[in-house]
């Protein structure tokens, strides 16, 4: 058996279990500025999901409701909260019951659309994942969403 | 602050309260009196019906109206954003009733000013005042809301009125029969809803299969420009035409609703039958518009 590929951290945040091939949209989407030390895991071998990413962020403690928007990419991940090398606090991501600002409505006649108005979207069912924009009330699979990633 | 932005946001208890406050209204029982309110109507798209009804509505409980015709006004052209002009306007005003394609636009008005905000439309999203008064007519017609079978017929996948309809009735255990051409089907999120909420539907092309059985038959427009092939619009517009020879073995209680306008949807040899009820379900839309301003005005007591 191997040792751990990535480098424990010090304080900080990690995200585990993120679906294989999305680490890199999970990190877009918590927008992780440059100037934080982010290490990136793909496709480590996992007991329970055979492949998974791993995202860790040193020196960043990430809101609960920052955490939860993840559950949109994967469902699956979790999630642990360092301090001094010891996990203070972990968790599973879980489904907001909306989302601000995060998933652009793909309705070209949505005010959201026309008039640059944040967005927001309800959770209609969680698997699979299908939202409703509040505004114009059309509902989505997550798959025909784009997911605004920050500037 | 109340508003009437969607079908969707209405408890049946809240449906109930709307249309009995416009039963009261209509026998004379509630007299609202809006001496010192002024409703500014914003009409984004041309209206020439629900204009005129929120006039009149508004009008006969004494109140005065603004009206902006925002397709041809000038402040968008000046290139003031949405936000100020439903600013600007609610500084003016006591109650903003909004017309406009851009769907969702209601709701962010109602996000973005201090006083009741109607939807008169948005896009093809949703038009809750007509569906208020299409169950206020449903409910003169038919003495009730519960358990009926109800005809929606036409075009079932961009007319919001149906939509609204749909949602609205969902709640009171209705059998829809949805009668359209292939491609101009009741979307799937509508019927869902529907199901979900304990309503039936069965889609059928051909509307005298079922005439027979339904209490009411909801008639809309199919529109020609909604056919990529002229051809196939030929071949299926006169499918959905209603005449009079149709209704023979109709229910005593049966009548035939449409939002109107209608072009050739419904024969006029139907207007003198005691089934046709559209020139009234219209003048229902009056009376139900006094009751949605005067609940949001919070002068109906």
């Amino acid at each position: 058996m191997k040792e751990m590929k990535v480098d424990p951290i010090k304080d900080g945040t990690v995200i585990d279990h993120i679906a294989s091939g999305h680490a890199l949209q999970v990190t877009e989407v918590l927008n992780i500025n440059r100037f934080q030390i982010v290490m990136i895991g793909l496709n480590l071998s996992s007991n329970k999901y055979g492949r998974k990413d791993i995202v860790k962020i040193e020196n960043k403690e990430l809101s609960e409701s920052e955490l939860n928007t993840i559950a949109l990419i994967s469902p699956s991940a979790t999630y642990s909260i360092i301090k001094n090398f010891e996990v203070v606090r972990k968790s599973k991501v879980t489904m907001p019951q909306t989302i601000e600002g995060l998933i652009v409505c793909p309705n070209p006649h949505c005010v959201t659309t026309v008039e640059r108005v944040p967005t927001r979207f309800a959770i209609e069912t969680d698997d699979p994942v299908t939202v409703r924009c509040e505004y114009c009330e059309k509902s989505y699979g997550i798959s025909e969403v784009r997911i605004r990633i920050h500037p | 602050m109340q508003n009437l932005i969607s079908i969707r946001d209405l408890e049946k208890a809240d449906i109930v309260h709307y249309l009995e406050t416009a039963t009261r209204i209509e026998s004379g029982e509630i007299v609202p009196d809006m001496g010192d309110q002024l409703a500014a109507l914003l009409f984004f798209e041309p209206s020439t019906r629900t204009r005129f009804s929120f006039e009149t509505a508004m009008k006969r409980m004494g109140g005065r109206t603004l009206f902006m015709d925002g397709t041809t006004s000038t402040s968008a052209k000046k290139g003031e954003s949405f936000a100020d002009t439903l600013m600007t306007i609610s500084m003016y005003s006591d109650i903003i009733v909004i017309r406009s394609a851009v769907e969702g636009s209601a709701r962010y008005a109602a996000e973005t000013v201090d006083i009741p905000v109607i939807n008169a439309g948005d896009g093809a999203n949703q038009h809750p005042t007509q569906a208020l008064l299409d169950l206020y007519s449903v409910r003169k017609t038919q003495g009730g809301l519960e358990n009926l079978t109800i005809g929606l017929i036409g075009d079932l996948k961009f007319g919001r009125t149906v939509h609204s309809l749909v949602q609205a009735l969902a709640s009171f255990s209705p059998r829809f029969y949805f009668v359209s051409p292939p491609h101009l089907r009741m979307p799937e999120d509508i019927c869902t809803d529907l199901t979900a909420h304990g309503g039936q539907y069965t889609e059928v092309t051909d509307p005298e299969s079922i005439i027979g059985e339904l209490d009411l038959m909801y008639v809309t427009r199919i529109q020609r420009e909604r056919f990529a092939d002229p051809e196939d619009y030929e071949r299926v517009k006169d499918s959905y035409v209603i005449d009079s020879s149709m209704l023979k073995g109709v229910k005593t209680n049966f009548k035939v609703f449409h939002p109107l306008p209608r072009v050739n949807e419904i024969s006029t040899d139907v207007d003198g039958t005691e089934y046709a009820y559209y020139f009234q379900q219209a003048k229902n839309g009056v009376v139900m518009r006094e009751a949605i301003i005067s609940i949001l005005l919070g002068d109906a007591s």
